[in-house]
């Protein structure tokens, strides 16, 4: 008999990182269809921006470090971030505003680190973030569902109102946010922390024509569907074993009971389950964003933990904090407690600290 | 004999408080929201910083060295107070704008440093020297961030100089940019660590630039094969 000999890794590489990031980006598609279908032209138009300027400044700081340019800019990995930095800010943005955002994210939060694999933080959430900090109004007005508007943008008015902040005939994002009847729409998480503040209960909130149309009472009209949209590209991925299970799994499992607990105990001031579930960016957050290879835990366990304790501090900031939503704060600060969860959640070495039966250590 | 060359380029450059001994960090990245605040708060520490070397020097003969440390934290406090009655008198918008931190310049670690290094072992005139130059290292960083700061997050230059040079200098601000969204990071906390890390990392690249034209015109030198492939 003939043996074959060669030196590890024997095990073959199914996906290199180009392919998987491609993946990616395929299972965000109907999610990005819904979204534009919901919200409008914009977010495509965002996604040509960020995804452009991405590529861009990955290659202009690689060409910098004098870093291999073609061979990076093929993993995808910039496109990605660009893409995801689109889908999760106000498709109304100014141009300006999300290259800043891109720039953080590529130059900052990941070249800086020594580019893919080395960064701490996920990225498109370093954007998202510093974006928010920085310029807290313009990343608050959202476009209210186009099933609702009363004036819902054309294309051409998409790429005037990011480029010159009006629309062609010189109506800007605030004018467009009012609806027929001179209401003023939020998004749903936006909708109810203002409510509450006024001293409206949480089912009154829900009669808002935020709430209007859509097929559950807790969702806003759109981000149901644009929710479950991502949902099905998010389950894509889970069945091609792109992801696994564990992050997006424990983190669903963890929003709902920190939801329900608060629910239970008062129902008037804390939203149900199915309000967080499928307001806001928790779906594609626990498919699409905490799954990030580089920054998220790589343990099975560790996963488990990780994606728990995002969902715990989405509800808890989303509830208890200033800002509306908290998907990115809450991965970010997970991000920075992956080193700690990896130490202690390391898989047993095989052969070693085994409990046998004889009593042996 | 003390070189003054020396002291200077260590104040200056090469151990300058603030981009190599990280001290002093509070007030640096607390106040640096402005030109005209980091030049206030540097000038004060500046201040400090001379009047509590000299007077170091001056008693470290008499000072047991048991107790050295409480002296020098009481003279360092009577000049703190000094420089804030100061402001409090002659700048008094500029001593509303740096609040808390004036008085928090008793805690800067770089001005107490200096007294147990420097101070304490040399004579007044080099300690005066020495505290000069560690103060304007120290104030040309604070000066730096804090234009950085405020032209990245408000797009002016020396707004509010009339805080700290007085009516005449009302029309010193300088507007290069106008705009309804200001960029609020490079104003906030983070943005001063981002903007600090930055100038660090600017530091030490002229460094290793330096360092690598000193070294560049050797000849490459012949190495042997130590080891044969077997």
């Amino acid at each position: 008999m003939k043996l074959s000999l060669s030196s590890s890794p024997h095990q073959r590489v199914r996906r290199d990182t180009g392919q998987v990031m491609r993946i990616v980006i395929y299972a965000m598609i109907p999610g990005m269809l819904a979204q534009t279908f919901f919200f409008g032209w914009g977010m495509l138009i965002q996604a040509v921006i960020a995804v452009f300027s991405a590529v861009l400044f990955e290659g202009v700081i690689l060409y910098l470090r004098k870093r291999p340019i073609e061979r990076t800019l093929t993993d995808y990995s910039a496109a990605l971030t660009g893409l995801l930095i689109a889908i999760s800010i106000p498709p109304t943005l100014p141009w300006w505003m999300t290259v800043i955002g891109v720039f953080f994210a590529i130059g900052v939060a990941k070249q800086v680190y020594g580019g893919l694999g080395f960064n701490i933080f996920n990225p498109a959430m370093i954007a998202y973030v510093v974006l928010l900090i920085s310029f807290p109004a313009a990343m608050s007005l959202w476009l209210p569902a186009t099933t609702q508007a009363g004036i819902t943008p054309s294309f051409l008015d998409s790429v005037s109102l990011i480029f010159t902040g009006f629309t062609t005939s010189g109506y800007d994002v605030t004018q467009l946010r009012t609806i027929a009847d001179g209401v003023t729409m939020a998004t749903p998480l936006d909708t109810l922390k203002t409510d509450l503040t006024q001293g409206l209960t949480y089912s009154e909130s829900l009669s808002k024509a935020t709430f209007n149309g859509s097929f559950f009472d807790a969702a806003g009209a759109g981000w149901g569907w644009v929710s479950l949209a991502y949902l099905l590209g998010g389950l894509a991925l889970v069945k091609t074993r792109v992801i696994s299970w564990h992050i997006p799994g424990s983190m669903i499992v963890s929003v709902f009971i920190c939801a329900a607990v608060l629910h239970l105990a008062n129902g008037d001031v804390y939203a149900s389950p199915l309000f967080h579930l499928l307001n806001g960016a928790v779906i594609v957050g626990a498919f699409f964003i905490a799954t990030d290879p580089v920054s998220a835990s790589t343990t099975p366990r560790g996963r488990i933990i990780f994606g728990a304790a995002i969902g715990f501090w989405i509800v808890i900031i989303r509830v208890f904090g200033g800002y509306p939503d908290a998907v990115a704060f809450a991965v970010i600060i997970m991000n920075m407690a992956v080193p700690l969860i990896d130490y202690y959640t390391r898989p047993r070495v095989y052969g070693k600290n085994v409990t046998s039966k004889r009593g042996a250590k | 004999m003390t070189d003054f060359r020396d002291l200077s380029l260590q104040g200056l450059w090469k151990n300058n408080p603030a981009l190599v001994q990280l001290l002093g960090l509070c007030p640096l990245l607390a106040v640096t929201s402005t030109f005209i605040n980091g030049l206030g708060l540097g000038l004060a520490t500046m201040l400090v910083l001379i009047g509590s070397n000299v007077t170091v020097s001056l008693v470290r003969n008499i000072v047991r060295n048991e107790i050295r440390i409480p002296v020098f934290v009481l003279i360092i406090a009577s000049f703190v107070t000094i420089v804030q009655l100061l402001m409090n008198a002659y700048t008094y918008e500029l001593y509303l704008a740096l609040g808390i931190f004036i008085p928090l310049i008793v805690t800067n670690c770089a001005i107490i440093g200096r007294a147990e290094a420097f101070a304490s072992k040399n004579k007044p005139l080099a300690s005066a020297y020495d505290g000069a130059m560690m103060g304007l290292g120290f104030t040309a960083v604070l000066v730096i961030l804090g234009g950085l700061r405020e032209v990245l997050g408000a797009g002016t230059l020396l707004a509010g100089a009339d805080r700290l040079f007085g009516d005449a200098a009302k029309n010193w601000t300088v507007v290069l940019f106008e705009t309804d969204s200001p960029f609020l990071l490079a104003i906030l906390p983070p943005g001063a660590f981002l903007a600090m890390g930055l100038l660090i990392a600017l530091k030490n690249m002229i460094d290793a630039k330096l360092a690598a034209r000193e070294t560049a015109p050797k000849e490459k030198a012949e190495r042997a094969r130590v080891t044969a492939e077997t």
